[in-house]
């Protein structure tokens, strides 16, 4: 099962290792990870996405809330909270094939970043399962490279 | 505000913390806080240090320090090896809960990353096994930083940290003056008691007819003791202790009901088996003392108390999770249980008869052979110090250090120190040397067995020069004895590298090397006045290693195999039973 944490620590050095310890520890991987400044000086929020069992996920979430630089965890609850994320994709786009991306694109609301003679770099913002469509329907024309920045979120405002 | 170099400051903020002896060895990248603290002690500064022959040695003597003294133990190194070497003791540290302050120097900060001589990346190799880590590359954060190492260290559940500190920072200039708060905002250990789950514990305990306290070595650091032998008079429920709890609550009280796991008594594990309800208290429902966890407590209710809540509901889910200091929550469920029922709780005399009857009927045994057996050796080294509170005992791990759980009297909390979680072979040499730093008015006895012996024999050293005379008892059966116990029972006899090959080292040549003062003994009928001996010599200054030659192939009973529950136990002259069990 994937869950998502936010994690508010001090902006301190060794605060990452600290926690992504804790999954490597337990043979884990992190499929995301997005770390940034947050409303207050010295504090950053770490949003990771992992996939594990909801026991491991349980003691994972106590032990990190016991290291010294955590100010806080929380799961992020798929309908409890706003999430998104930004993908950069590089597409394969031969001039007969421009019109049908640029239709997919407008759909999903992706924009042309930057655009080549055989290729585009697609920009997308959206809610993370989104950019996974995306991905899918242009998968067959080509992806060249890809990056996403990884999901970050916050609690909705009405449950505030 | 003094001005200062940094290593001036390491020192100085050790004495800010009432550290009166600290152990460790001098390098190159730790030379100028040594500096510090020759030129300390000159001008006539109170702390002492202990000079390891090894780091890990060092280390161990910390955690016997702290251990001992409830006070936290400092262990300084050098950097690279210096370091490398002090990684077993903070994982023994982390394992046991017991609060260590680890100072290490660092190569230079222009160096940092270049694999520069003596270079090892310290917060990094640690950091599993640190409750938290400092790098520290500047002069002016040393007082703050040992300020707040010190406090977590001792804070919430106890365990290691460690400060690393470069070069440069120690020899930079600062102006110094020492905090008198931390600033951790993200440090909060639990510190009250949640009155309704206490309540729901009284009201449990009411209701149980099988109730079992299970308590752990928590009971110790949080200085709980005395709180639990009043709730345990006052409710009349029996008492385990685990082998980090061995202490925690009186052995030789009517109401103790032994040692769970692996090696424990088989009343104990039975009582557990039966209980409806386990009281469990500071303690982790280890896998040594649970084996199979779907077996083990089957039918019992659990109430626990435990000051890290990661550690509720971990293994075994608890119907009534306190997560406190235990101190407080057992005083409270002590007041509550008071108001219900002032004249204290009936008790439930169907089932205390039930544990006197497992006890008289299932008693630990052994049989006397030819050669000496290592449980006559425990039984008398019991009996010499009997009566006596000041006695704080050591063990390495194995075999010999079941037989000290087992057959050892602690009456006392700190009294009994062993490596529990992690194992660590050779940790009683040491441990006992830190002990007795901390206790100069106790008669420290290492129980040990010859491979760990060889481990850390060489700390002996350590104990005569500085002197911290102790005593060792040294159970030599030529064996690393608890593997060549699972070869016999699990492994078809097949003693694959076992064996520690007969009469070399010469136990007491080396004793006598180190300036500690061997007495052999190869009959039953020297056991007693070899101790006696050593217990005088001991008193007169002197470290006496008690080198015993024990049977070969004595196997501690009774056993539960890894895995297996109280229903598999295997009894003293009944191990074909191992033979089933590993069938199934």
């Amino acid at each position: 099962m994937k869950h998502t944490l936010s994690v508010l620590v001090e902006d301190k050095p060794g605060a990452l290792s600290r926690i992504s310890n804790l999954f490597a520890r337990r043979g884990y991987n992190i499929e995301s990870l997005a770390v940034g400044q947050t409303e207050r000086e010295g504090v950053s929020r770490i949003t990771l996405r992992v996939d594990c069992a909801e026991h491991s996920l349980e003691q994972i979430t106590k032990q990190i809330h016991k290291l010294v630089n955590v100010l806080r965890i929380t799961e992020l609850i798929p309908d409890e909270a706003v999430e998104r994320e930004i993908a950069l994709f590089t597409v394969a786009a031969p001039p007969e094939r421009r019109g049908e991306l640029m239709a997919f694109a407008d759909h999903y609301g992706a924009r042309v970043s930057d655009l080549g003679p055989q290729e585009i770099v697609f920009e997308m913002v959206g809610h993370p399962e989104d950019l996974d469509s995306f991905e899918e329907l242009v998968r067959p024309y080509g992806i060249k490279e890809m990056v996403r920045t990884g999901r970050i979120g916050l609690s909705r405002a009405v449950r505030r | 505000m003094t001005r200062m170099t940094g290593a001036d400051a390491i020192i100085r903020s050790l004495e800010a913390e009432g550290v009166d002896v600290c152990f460790g060895v001098p390098g190159g990248m730790i030379i100028d806080t040594y500096d510090a603290l020759y030129r300390a002690i000159a001008n006539g500064s109170k702390l002492r240090h202990v000079l390891a022959r090894h780091e890990q040695g060092a280390g161990h003597m910390a955690e016997g320090y702290a251990r001992a003294s409830g006070r936290v133990g400092v262990a300084i190194a050098t950097s690279g090896p210096g370091t490398t070497n002090l990684v077993t003791p903070i994982a023994d540290a982390w394992m046991d809960s017991t609060p260590l302050v680890c100072v290490t120097g660092q190569v230079p900060s222009a160096k940092i990353g270049t694999d520069a001589f003596q270079e090892t990346n310290a917060t990094g190799i640690t950091l599993p096994i640190v409750k938290h880590s400092w790098l520290v590359q500047k002069a002016n954060e040393i007082p703050a930083t040992i300020k707040a190492a010190f406090h977590v260290a001792q804070t919430g559940r106890y365990g290691p940290v460690l400060v690393d500190i470069t070069k440069d920072a120690q020899i930079a200039e600062l102006d110094f003056k020492y905090p008198d708060h931390v600033d951790l905002p993200g440090w909060n250990p639990p510190r009250k008691v949640n009155h309704r789950q206490i309540a729901a514990a009284a009201k449990a305990i009411l209701e149980a007819d099988k109730p079992v306290f299970y308590v752990g070595g928590g009971i110790i650091n949080g200085e709980a003791t005395a709180e639990l032998l009043e709730l345990a008079e006052f409710t009349k429920i029996p008492v385990v202790t685990t082998l980090t709890g061995k202490g925690g609550f009186p052995d030789s009280h009517p109401l103790h009901a032994g040692h769970p796991g692996m090696h424990g008594m088989k009343y104990s594990n039975l009582a557990l088996n039966r209980a409806d309800l386990v009281i469990a208290v500071g303690t982790r429902f280890d896998d040594r003392v649970t084996g199979n966890v779907s077996a083990f407590a089957p039918n019992a209710k659990v109430i626990h108390f435990e000051v890290d809540a990661a550690e509720i509901g971990k293994i075994r889910e608890a119907q009534i999770p306190i997560c406190a200091p235990l101190k407080p929550a057992l005083a409270q469920l002590s007041a509550e249980l008071r108001k219900q029922i002032p004249d204290g709780r009936e008790g439930d005399t169907d089932w205390l008869n039930r544990i006197a009857e497992w006890k008289d009927e299932f008693p630990l045994r052994y049989e006397r052979g030819d050669k000496i057996k290592p449980q006559e050796v425990l039984e008398a080294v019991r009996d010499a110090t009997e009566g006596r509170d000041d006695i704080v005992w050591t063990t390495g791990v194995g075999q010999h250090q079941m037989w000290a759980m087992q057959y050892l009297n602690c009456n006392q909390p700190r009294t009994f120190i062993s490596s529990g979680g992690l194992g660590t072979m050779g940790y009683g040499v040491p441990a006992a040397v830190g002990a007795k730093a901390a206790r100069l008015d106790a008669t420290v006895i290492c129980v040990d067995g010859d491979g760990c012996f060889q481990m850390t024999s060489k700390e002996l050293t350590t104990a005569v020069l500085h002197n911290l005379p102790i005593i060792v008892v040294l159970i030599r059966n030529g064996y690393l004895g608890m593997v060549r116990q699972w070869q016999e029972m699990f492994y078809g006899e097949r003693y694959s590298q076992t064996d520690l090959t007969g009469p070399i080292p010469d136990y007491s040549k080396m004793a006598e090397a180190f300036g500690a003062l061997p007495i052999s003994v190869t009959g039953s009928d020297e056991i007693a006045p070899a101790l006696e001996q050593a217990i005088t010599e001991n008193a007169a200054g002197r470290t006496v290693v008690v080198n015993v030659l024990c049977s070969e192939d004595e196997k501690v009973f009774p056993m539960i195999p890894a895995g297996a529950s109280a229903a598999d136990i295997i009894e003293y002259g009944s191990h074909e039973k191992a033979k089933e069990v590993e069938a199934r």
